[in-house]
């Protein structure tokens, strides 16, 4: 099952894995060859049972997890040492717990944590956490001290400490769990309204149906499937062999997918 | 940490002494402290004129006289040492309402007692017109080492985080029936205790690789450049600059 990104003729896509293997340094072997490219202005889901080596992957796009064999590259530019500080400016990682994300004493200065630390001062960091806090709809918050905001909003202001860095690609790891119904749709409104590309990690199969046209499949640490979302969902044999459960009563082939 | 970083002894508002850049008034308050501290305790007015110089600041800083004293209640260990002085210090006696007290106590009694409550109203002001936060970053301008300044920031962003995660466990050890009595349980405690300790190690692993994932490299990016102009600090001067007068007559007279 191959899918070519939505944009082919696009220049450069954001992100390009290919052949990436990995073991960690105790000898379990997490990725055997992985193989991704997502085009720019892409939406993709990674899906895959617990341990599959999904957070390990994602822990590769930064330059955090290296030495094994493969190459990364971020749109053109190869996840390497001398790269770095410039590759986690393009990767924009939100983790799965707000509280480990945001470890400032209020909302701003963690917003402002990622451009600072790029060397952005004065009037144009001020603009840029504004601006970054306006598309979550935080900006009333910014003063709050983080563990003051409920889980939805913390959720949002850590998705806002990474696009005030201006991504190339946000990926975001389980951005659905501990969400109420309201929080996860109110986050889902946000992705949707975001123009960057998004390589969302999730368990949450209709989440992954409403937000990404394209789904990968990770599975004993090798791309297993890849393809419309809708597609791979319908794929029962498919879904069963990867312990991939869609909630009870959901049928992904009633749904209508833009 | 209840209350945001409101912590107890701050108290908001919008004076003109909470408007000044917080290293500012850090100077301030440390060069009032030692004046004070420097001063003869034989010139009691200059004592007086120190307390009238607080007063000043409080009212321009609109924090109520009750509010203050109320937090002076810190003191009472200290108070209750010097009460203690005029009798167990040798020397000259003297005899107050029929009791005979040591004369070089009671001088000791009434520096500890003057200098102390002064020192302390000094830093309660300090602390009820600038927030923790700020206090932090005025100590890092003033050039306390970034690594303490970080720490203390991880402890109040993380204090709360942390008890929450103790409340759970504790939650979850009473919901299996499990109250702590006496010595026999400690060692259950104990295990608490190592559990909370390696879930906060794990946490702050987890934190660093998400500071590390938006560009951290070891230093805090200091961010609020609240650079003090040349009329703030003149502001805040003002406090120890009359306070350095009183202290030069104190010995002069
Ligand atoms: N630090 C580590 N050391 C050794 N093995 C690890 C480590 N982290 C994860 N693993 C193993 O690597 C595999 C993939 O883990 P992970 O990428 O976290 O999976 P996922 O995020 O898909 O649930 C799992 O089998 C896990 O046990
Ligand atoms: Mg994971």
């Amino acid at each position: 099952m191959n899918h070519t990104p939505a944009n082919p003729g696009d220049a450069t896509p954001s992100l390009e894995v290919s052949g990436l293997a990995y073991a960690y340094p105790d000898g379990h072997q997490a990725l055997f060859g992985v193989d991704l490219t997502v085009g720019k202005g892409e939406r993709v889901a990674l899906l895959g049972p617990n341990g599959a080596g999904k957070t390990t992957l994602v822990l590769h796009l930064n330059g955090i997890l290296g030495g094994g064999v493969g190459t990364v590259t971020v749109a053109g530019l190869p996840v390497a040492k001398q790269h770095y500080a410039e590759i986690r400016r393009r990767v924009g990682i939100v983790f799965q717990d707000p509280d480990d994300q945001l470890f400032m004493p209020t909302v701003r200065e963690d917003v402002a944590f990622g451009p600072a630390a790029a060397g952005l001062r004065g009037a144009e960091l001020e603009e840029r956490v504004r601006a970054a806090l306006d598309r979550v709809g935080m900006a009333d918050f910014a003063d709050r001290p983080p563990h003051h905001l409920s889980f939805g909003q913390r959720r949002r202001v850590a998705v806002a400490t990474v696009l005030a860095m201006e991504p190339e690609i946000l990926v975001l790891d389980e951005p659905s769990s501990n969400l109420d119904p309201a929080s996860r749709r109110e986050l889902a409104d946000i992705l949707r309204s975001l123009d960057v590309t998004v390589l969302m990690v999730t368990h949450d199969l209709p989440y992954a149906l409403e937000l990404c046209p394209r789904s990968v499949v990770l599975s004993e640490g090798v791309i297993a499937a890849d393809g419309p979302t809708q597609d791979l969902l319908c794929d029962e044999p498919l879904m069963r062999a990867h312990r991939l459960e869609l909630p009870f009563g959901f049928d992904p082939a009633s749904v209508a997918v833009a | 940490m209840g209350a945001g970083h409101s912590h107890l002894l701050h108290r908001p508002g919008h004076s003109p002494v909470h408007a000044l850049p917080p290293h500012c008034k850090i100077a301030a308050t440390f060069g009032f402290v030692v004046l004070v501290v420097a001063t003869p305790r034989e010139a009691m007015w200059a004592f007086g004129a120190y307390a009238v110089l607080l007063g000043a600041v409080a009212a321009t800083a609109r924090i109520p006289a009750g509010f203050l004293l109320k937090r002076l209640l810190i003191e009472i260990p200290f108070v209750a040492f010097a009460l203690l002085m005029p009798f167990v210090a040798e020397g000259e006696r003297t005899p107050v309402l029929g009791l005979s007290l040591s004369v070089s106590g009671l001088w000791g009694a009434w520096n500890v007692l003057a200098k102390g409550t002064l020192g302390v109203a000094a830093s309660v002001l300090l602390a009820s017109t600038t927030e923790l936060r700020a206090l932090l970053t005025g100590l890092q301008r003033l050039g306390l080492p970034s690594l303490l300044v970080q720490i203390a920031s991880f402890m109040i962003r993380y204090g709360d985080v942390v008890t929450a995660e103790l409340r759970r466990m504790s939650v979850a050890r009473r919901s299996r029936g499990f109250e702590a009595r006496g010595v026999r349980h400690w060692g259950v405690l104990a295990r608490t205790a190592g559990a909370l300790f390696i879930r906060s190690y794990e946490r702050g692993e987890r934190v660093h690789l998400a500071m590390v994932s938006r560009g951290y490299t070891g230093t805090m990016p200091m961010l609020d450049e609240t650079a003090a102009t040349r009329a703030q600090w003149a502001y805040a001067a003002a406090l120890p600059a009359t306070a350095l007068a009183v202290c030069v007559m104190g010995y002069a007279l």
